[in-house]
């Protein structure tokens, strides 16, 4: 796909090219020496090759670099003629670099891709990058500003000042603003130019702004010097706030995380009181679940897959459920009341699961891919939120409400209830105890697998996913309360900020004992957790 | 009644192995395999497993070794490095395995070292690792830090120009003493203090946002960076996603990985991560005649074309024909016949050259720089023109600088101090 996109990317821009009457125009077959050069030696020279294309300042060999940049240039071994190419079966259809018409086929072995490293892309990047400001595509300019304002080359400082009288786009014209502005400073005009530069990179205002003015702070005198020095300061200043603020996000991430992995375990520890050491492993059949939908779908349904996930949810739920009540009628209720046994039993099954998953699917990583909605990010001020944990942050929510509407409003949950509170009264009243303690089993593990779907859209999916959550779900669960699900979610929550708060002071490993030893003397005071369950639960 | 089981269990073991025992003295060599087949490891270590089954089925297709069959042996010590030491003595003692080809992890090679002195058997060990170390029992056909984090490093330096160092690994013995080994390198080439910044994180870990933004953030100090990753299994699938999903381009921000081979990517959509760098001395995509016959040989034994090879394989390759050599040459699978032969032992490795059993113990390859590309497979992009001869005594650290290794006689010394003048400069 993305092959395509830069097919596309490639022609609008080639078609852009030709359409600008400003730049110079040649016959491609004075060019076309040029580029069959690029073929030749190693990086240096091809990087020299490169140079020597963009000084003849004609917008047709953008397409040659673009292609050479994305791996898609090739010379044919026979005669040394460079192609465009494009993958087509087994073989390849040839186009030509400069006038861009087919040219045939060639089999792989007849032709060599040309080499590039990333110190030639950035080259090509940001020869493209002025070559393209004035590309119709607001994106293509947007993307050539920012390679501009990367290279900060006064010798653009003349096509900016163009492009910017010409742009209509305000975004756009803002980034061509601040690339200007980096070039000036790089330059040797006059003090007041790059005065006004500095107050560009000032409203800026990121890191990006923040490592040009510190150059500049200690390359100038005078009144250069204190424009710079003034805008670090403030720069410096939103800067530590967007930390913090950023730090809280990422705190709350990780607590989301912490709480979709604890909560089906809130349920069936906290809830029932059976300590399970099989809990990670519904979570991982519920990753395995996704996989398996979304091979399913690349196999049978492509256009499904941007909601694979959604798919995965209910099957995941079913899954591991019916597993963890498998579980439940299968062992865990020849042992309730005996803690010891059934945490001996429950970890033997986690092995059971594990290497079963093992011996299925093969002991390797198995690729779960990511819908578009759930790459990337964005930015909000100097902060990047990515999708994934922010789409990962709202299903947690979603699970925590859906869960306790189950156990608050449906016949259910007030039975659930009704046993854990007491269940010989219960059972009097005529509930199914063993029924109800098999579903609710079968609920918190039907829960853990759906925070499988989630979570193997961040971690990997391999049959010891489970094992690197069992001790942080239990951690959430003893800190924030045994038996009180909002309990789980302040705990996950607190746990997940304060780690994170940790982190840059402490680094990870440090910061994950701390938290440990705090929620050791946080229990020594408080044996119940943050929010105790008061009554006669507590003492059955 | 466990006991009673396992009673069972052992007899017939004994029985088992008696019976084997008797006719392998007649007419097979046996072959030693110790890889986690279970547990955390089995991840990397099962395939591994499976590459050894088939150069042994490859080399009984063309008449075995001195007349005889080899025999495969199999055990699993279930990611449990103690359970390492246990099994290896299994495979010498019971089994009456002439080599044992395994281990992966270095606590795992640390704890059966002792197990191979005092049994005087051959193990050869394919993994990458951190050095400062040479036995007279073990070959290391992986690379020591010299064949794959110095040159990475002086890639990044001369051909992209890198002046600032992120230094990320997970928080054990390997990644802190290549660490080690790199923070004095970079240091030795002018590298400031303030231009390093060394960040560990626990085995598996997987939130990777706080490391991602200050990567980013120390990355935007204007001068070119790069990270230097010797982050262990797991917890690359994560990294490598948060770095795709903080929008980290190789062209920015390049990280060379020392763990990260064609197997792990398997696990990853790579299409992110294109121009990422990893250093190893094998990738599946060397356009060599003999690579192509490997992996055409690998695809028809595993039963699946979609299965990828990788540099601890070629090592096994490498090391299983080495000893293949020497025991011709020696004519015996003796381990002290072989040990001797073993050195100077050249055979052809997979990308089209030749590697050597040095007299150290570990052996020559070329260092290879590839590029991730969208298939999950590497370009290489750069190599050393030469064979680097594997060093068992860093260059760059302090304790190690005088120490060289020489397994001949009349030297047959693993740690020999040249500024002492004695054997046992320090370590093992």
């Amino acid at each position: 796909m993305s092959l395509m996109r830069s097919f596309l990317l490639l022609f609008s821009l080639a078609a852009s090219l030709l359409a600008a009457p400003a730049l110079a125009q040649s016959d491609p077959e004075t060019l076309r020496p040029l580029i069959n050069e690029l073929a030749n030696g190693k990086y240096s020279e091809t990087e020299k090759q490169i140079g020597a294309l963009v000084a003849t300042g004609d917008p047709q060999v953008a397409p040659a670099l673009e292609a050479l940049s994305d791996g898609d240039l090739y010379v044919r071994k026979a005669d040394g003629e460079v192609f465009i190419i494009k993958k087509a079966g087994k073989a390849y259809a040839l186009i030509d670099p400069l006038t861009l018409e087919t040219a045939g086929e060639a089999a792989k072995r007849e032709m060599d891709k040309i080499k590039v490293n990333n110190k030639l892309r950035r080259v090509i990047r940001s020869a493209l990058g002025s070559l393209t400001l004035m590309a119709p595509d607001p994106t293509v300019r947007m993307a050539a500003a920012e390679a501009v304002f990367k290279a900060k080359d006064p010798d653009s400082i003349e096509a900016l000042d163009a492009a910017i009288a010409a742009e209509a786009d305000d975004g756009v014209r803002k980034k061509m603003e601040e690339a200007r502005a980096a070039a000036v400073l790089n330059s040797d005009m006059d003090e007041a130019a790059k005065l006004q530069a500095v107050s560009t990179l000032g409203t800026m205002g990121n890191r990006d702004a923040l490592s040009l003015l510190i150059a500049v702070q200690s390359s100038s005198e005078g009144a250069l010097r204190d424009a710079a020095t003034s805008e670090i300061t403030k720069i410096e200043k939103s800067i530590a706030a967007w930390d913090a603020a950023q730090n809280i996000w990422y705190g709350l991430s990780l607590g989301s995380v912490l709480l979709l992995a604890a909560i089906g375990l809130a349920i069936t520890f906290g809830v029932m009181g059976v300590i399970n050491m099989a809990h990670g492993e519904m979570v991982m059949i519920g990753a395995y679940v996704t996989f398996v939908v979304q091979e399913f779908i690349r196999s049978s349904a492509p256009g499904l897959f941007e909601y694979s996930l959604f798919i995965a949810l209910p099957l995941a739920f079913l899954t591991s459920g019916l597993v963890g009540v498998a579980i439940e009628r299968g062992v865990i209720r020849w042992l309730y009341g005996r803690p010891l046994e059934t945490l001996l039993a429950t970890w033997g099954i986690s092995l059971v699961l594990q290497q079963a998953v093992r011996s299925i699917f093969g002991p390797t990583n198995r690729e779960v891919g990511n819908p578009d909605w759930m790459s990337g990010a964005f930015e909000i001020g100097q902060m990047t939120i990515t999708y994934n944990r922010m789409w990962i942050i709202v299903f947690a929510m979603l699970v925590f409400a859906g869960l306790m509407l189950v156990l608050k409003k449906t016949p259910f949950g007030l039975y659930t209830r009704a046993v854990t509170q007491n269940r010989r009264m219960a059972a009097s009243m005529g509930i199914r105890t063993p029924w109800i303690d098999a579903f609710t089993f079968g609920l918190g593990s039907g829960i853990a697998g759906i925070a499988g779907v989630a979570l193997s859209q961040i971690d990997n999916v391999s049959p010891n996913l489970g094992q690197g959550y069992i001790i942080d779900s239990f951690m959430v669960v003893v800190f924030g309360g045994v038996g009180n699900l909002w309990g789980t979610l302040v705990g996950a929550m607190t746990l997940g900020v304060v780690n994170k708060f940790l982190e840059p002071y402490a680094g990870a490993v440090l910061g994950k004992i701390f938290v440990l030893v705090f929620i050791i003397l946080f229990i020594q005071k408080r044996p119940r957790g943050l929010f105790a369950l008061k009554g006669r639960a507590v003492e059955a | 009644m466990k006991s009673a089981f396992t009673k069972l269990a052992l007899a017939g073991l004994m029985a088992s192995t008696m019976i084997g025992g008797a006719s392998a003295q007649e007419d097979t060599i046996k072959v030693g395999i110790l890889h986690s087949l279970s547990g955390t490891m089995a991840i990397s270590e099962t395939t591994l497993k499976d590459a050894m089954l088939m150069l042994i089925e490859e080399q009984n297709k063309k008449g075995g070794l001195l007349g005889k069959k080899l025999e495969a042996v199999v055990v699993d010590p279930a990611s449990d490095w103690p359970l390492f030491a246990e099994k290896a003595r299994e495979l010498i003692e019971v089994n009456g395995v002439d080599a044992v080809f395994g281990c992966w992890t270095s606590v795992s090679r640390k704890s059966v070292l002792p197990v191979f002195e005092e049994l005087n058997s051959l193990l050869f060990y394919p993994v990458q690792y951190e050095g400062e170390e040479s036995q007279r029992n073990v070959f290391y056909t992986g690379a020591a830090p010299n064949q794959q984090a110095i040159p990475a490093v002086d890639y990044l330096m001369n051909e992209e120009g890198v002046e600032r160092w992120v230094l990320a690994g997970t928080d054990y013995v390997y990644p802190r003493t290549t660490n080690k080994i790199l923070e004095a390198y970079l240091k030795s080439k002018g590298v400031a203090e303030e231009d390093i910044m060394i960040n560990y994180t626990p085995f598996g870990h997987s939130d990777w946002q706080t490391i991602v933004s200050d990567i980013k953030t120390f990355g935007s100090a204007g001068k070119k960076t790069a990270v230097v990753s010797t982050i262990n299994g797991d917890a690359n699938v994560p990294f490598y996603k948060e770095l795709g999903n903080a929008g980290i381009k190789a062209e920015d921000i390049p990280v060379v990985a020392f763990s990260v081979g064609e197997e792990e990517l398997a696990g990853l959509d790579t299409a992110p991560l294109v121009g990422h760098l990893a250093a190893w001395n094998y990738f599946q995509s060397a356009d060599t005649d003999a690579n192509a016959e490997f992996i055409e040989a690998w695809h028809a034994y595993i039963g699946d074309d979609k299965r990828v090879t990788n540099d601890p394989m070629e090592a096994h390759f490498i090391g299983f024909n080495m000893w293949v050599e020497a025991v011709k040459k020696a004519g015996s699978t003796d381990p002290d016949a072989v040990i001797d032969a073993i050195v100077g032992v050249s055979v052809p490795n997979l990308t089209g050259g030749y590697s050597a059993m040095m007299p150290n113990h570990h052996i020559t390859k070329p260092v290879l720089i590839g590029e991730i590309q969208e298939d999950g497979q590497f370009e290489t992009v750069w190599e050393t023109s030469g064979l680097v001869v594997g060093d068992a005594w860093s260059d760059y650290l302090d304790g190690s600088k005088d120490l060289i290794s020489d397994w001949r006689a009349p030297l047959s010394c693993g740690n020999f101090n040249t500024a002492t003048g004695k054997c046992g400069g320090s370590g093992s």
